[in-house]
């Protein structure tokens, strides 16, 4: 892999890309849902998410907004920003689309897989840097684990994504099939912030888009927990998580706490055997924006000191959000020896289809004719 | 004793008699479930034997996740007759005396007077319970002080509790519970605010609150360990409501304290919330000044339970960064997780002067204690 601007390979392992409308996924369906789209006025629904406005100014930086469209939509943008941009190698794209987080499971599922195959045929087909993230309808583990193997053939998927703020805690054994699907496949999950499947937080609907999207890390946070708790690590033990705009500086206490718990109520879930921590370095892994810290505050280097691991943190932009100016993006003197880890090594150990997928690629078959 | 044994280095159990501490954190109990009756009006003691509490959960008597020891208590706790925390007698011997308590702040949260779904039963408890922490605790113990039991579901209510105790001294703050209806930012509980601004007390909010929402944005966990996790969430939702609605921006004088939420957490959340609300800030406009200062202004937090990372130096990095101006130690007694002063504090690698503020002089300081 050629050097990026920090003087190293870089895997960007957040980027963000958008359905420009909903109409674009109709070549995507089969008969009857064609009709239904059309008929029921789907087809003209944004389904845009409510933790994800797209005219704040964390949505877009100014200077990589689209001139129309939606942020995210314009793929020379993605590719002279984004990837021109940092130099980077391989970036993995997110791309939520609202129709995931719809109570029907059938239509949640019909969605994530017209996204798919969208995307596959929009982006992935047009740009080999770019490798993209399964959506699945995480209302029913039975449809989620259909379109995982349906899609897993396609080594340019190289995750599965799930939110952080879904219908149910992402531990629960209702759950598993997926990670079972996940770990044959070589698919970690990436757990996306946003969703507002119900209230953003334990304390009900708040006023402002500002605290929901700051409540985010605490949903993050949850998720953690509940995953360790449950024993999805004990029960999966190559599960790898990847949590996506989390936000990072609140995990070391967070783990202080869940390990000083742990010690005081173990009994109540025998199955774990680890201190929390312990789990969480050996599964969980983070994507580095927005990275919360008073800037300059050299945080990220006592994240890894405190969390007693370099293996955890992943090089990601998040573009086009809006977290940092320039080309700010590393929090880190690039001579750093941490450098590397976060900018490509730790993509790699985390996500085994990056270094698989350049065999693959150019035999992806394509099964949808629409 | 000999001068040998007074030279050895110290002791393995630091001496008790040296302590003199504030501790912001007690839990008075009932000695039966009938004592509180006497201290009802007629119609709300008919009604609570006829028809008991009435709450936002599946259970009447219990809550939603067991906990881990019987009335979540210390084994030790339990005095000859009654549960943890019913005896004075006993509190005193265990506690007060043996830990070197000059002052000990009652947080009583029987029956959850603001959990009441019927709001006149409610206030009738929360009057009742005000009444009850003078007759049995505070008259014959006056280390000890009262917290004006609240409902914030009836603000109106609320405020005639507040005026009704703001005359007497041995009330030392107002108590509800942070997992309320709605965010307590809302506007709906700004009463109560002005309220507590003219009657010169704090708002002590202890973890917990039935409100029927779940522990999280995932839905509800499974384990207590969970469970208990949620509560950092809560009271960082918290901390992001009442500064985000401004209500520090409306109350100058207004103080909160924030009792068994820990501490480790606030120096990342005071770094999420300035980093995004630089981005966002044409949707609060009615915030003057960056979250951290509002926070730093405004809110005091209990030790308890204290988080333990690996390495004590990040405990005390993690105090500097809170603000050892801002910290009362507390202990929770007589409940299971019990943070002990005399070993507590060893963890502490900060200045006898931090250490005397965090034990005694910060509470001291807010309470007006001598």
């Amino acid at each position: 892999m050629p050097n990026s601007i920090f003087g190293h390979p870089a895997i960007d392992c957040d980027v963000h890309i958008a359905v420009p409308n909903t109409a674009a996924l109709m070549p995507y369906l089969d008969a009857y849902w064609y009709d239904a789209f059309r008929s029921r006025g789907i087809e003209r629904t944004s389904f845009t998410l409510t933790g994800d406005p797209p005219n704040t100014p964390l949505a877009a930086r100014p200077d990589w907004r689209p001139k129309s469209g939606k942020p995210g939509s314009d793929l020379e943008l993605l590719r002279s920003q984004a990837l021109d941009g940092f130099g980077s190698s391989i970036a993995i794209a997110n791309c939520l689309f609202g129709g995931m987080a719809l109570h029907s499971e059938d239509l949640a599922a019909v969605m994530c897989k017209a996204v798919n195959d969208w995307v596959a045929d929009t982006w992935l087909d047009k740009e080999p840097r770019l490798r993209a993230s399964i959506l699945v309808p995480q209302q029913s583990p039975e449809l989620a684990v259909e379109e995982i193997e349906r899609r897993a053939h396609d080594k340019r998927f190289v995750q599965i994504t799930l939110l952080a703020m879904g219908n149910e805690l992402l531990g629960r054994r209702s759950l598993w099939p997926i990670y079972e699907a996940a770990v044959r496949h070589n698919l970690p999950i990436g757990i996306h912030a946003g969703g507002l499947y119900h209230h953003p937080t334990l304390n009900g609907w708040g006023s402002y888009f500002l605290e929901d999207y700051v409540a985010n890390a605490f949903a993050f946070e949850n998720q953690v927990v509940s995953l360790v708790c449950e024993g999805a690590f004990a029960k999966f033990p190559e599960l790898k998580v990847v949590l996506i705009e989390s936000g990072v500086t609140w995990l070391p206490a967070g783990m202080w706490r869940l390990n000083k718990t742990w010690r005081g109520v173990r009994p109540e879930i025998p199955w774990v055997k680890q201190v929390p921590s312990e789990l969480v370095r050996q599964h969980i892994r983070l994507t580095l924006q927005p990275f919360d810290e008073p800037e300059g505050s050299g945080r990220l280097e006592r994240f890894v000191e405190q969390m007693q691991s370099d293996q955890l943190i992943l090089f990601s932009t998040d573009f086009p959000h809006w977290h940092f100016d320039g080309k700010d993006a590393l929090p880190l003197s690039p001579s750093s020896p941490l450098a590397p880890k976060i900018l490509y090594q730790n993509a790699l150990d985390t996500y085994p289809r990056l270094t698989e997928a350049k065999a693959t690629a150019a035999f992806a078959p394509k099964e949808i004719s629409p | 004793m000999s001068i040998v044994t007074a030279e050895r280095p110290q002791a393995q159990r630091p001496q008790r008699q040296k302590l003199s501490v504030v501790d912001c954190d007690i839990h008075p109990g009932f000695s039966t479930p009938e004592e509180i009756h006497p201290f009802l009006p007629e119609r709300w003691r008919e009604h609570v034997k006829t028809f008991g509490g009435h709450y936002r959960q599946a259970f009447a008597d219990t809550l939603s996740h067991p906990r881990m020891a019987p009335e979540v208590s210390r084994a030790d706790a339990w005095p000859p007759k009654g549960p943890p925390g019913s005896d004075l007698e006993f509190m005193r011997a265990q506690h007060l005396d043996a830990n070197g308590v000059a002052y000990g702040m009652l947080m009583p949260l029987n029956r959850g007077p603001g959990n009441q779904r019927n709001l006149g039963y409610g206030a009738a408890l929360a009057t009742a319970v005000n009444d009850w922490q003078i007759a049995k605790w505070v008259t014959p113990e006056p280390r000890l002080r009262a917290s004006i039991v609240v409902t914030q579901e009836d603000p109106e209510a609320a405020i005639a509790e507040i005026e009704k105790r703001a005359g007497d001294e041995r009330f030392a703050q107002i108590m509800l519970p942070p997992r309320s209806l709605e965010p307590l930012g809302r506007k709906r509980y700004w009463p109560i605010y002005e309220a507590a601004v003219a009657a010169k007390r704090p708002l002590a909010l202890h973890v917990g609150g039935i409100n029927g929402y779940p522990a999280s944005a995932g839905g509800y966990p499974s384990y207590y360990i969970e469970e208990q996790h949620t509560n950092v969430q809560g009271m960082q939702a918290l901390v992001t409501s009442l500064v985000l609605e401004g209500v520090f921006e409306r109350f100058p004088q207004l103080r909160v304290v924030l009792v068994e939420g820990g501490i480790a957490w606030m120096p990342a959340l005071k770094w999420r919330l300035d980093k995004h609300y630089k981005r966002l800030k044409a949707e609060v406009p009615h915030l003057k000044r960056l979250p951290s200062e509002y926070i730093h202004d405004h809110i005091w937090l209990t030790t308890q339970p204290l988080d333990e990372p690996d390495k004590d130096s990040d405990l005390a990095e993690t105090f500097e960064l809170v603000g050892c101006d801002r910290i009362m130690f507390s202990t929770d007694y007589p409940h299971w997780d019990f943070d002990d002063p005399r070993f507590v504090l060893s963890k502490l690698t900060l200045s006898p002067e931090k250490q005397q503020a965090i034990l005694a002089g910060n509470a001291k300081a807010l309470y007006g204690l001598k």
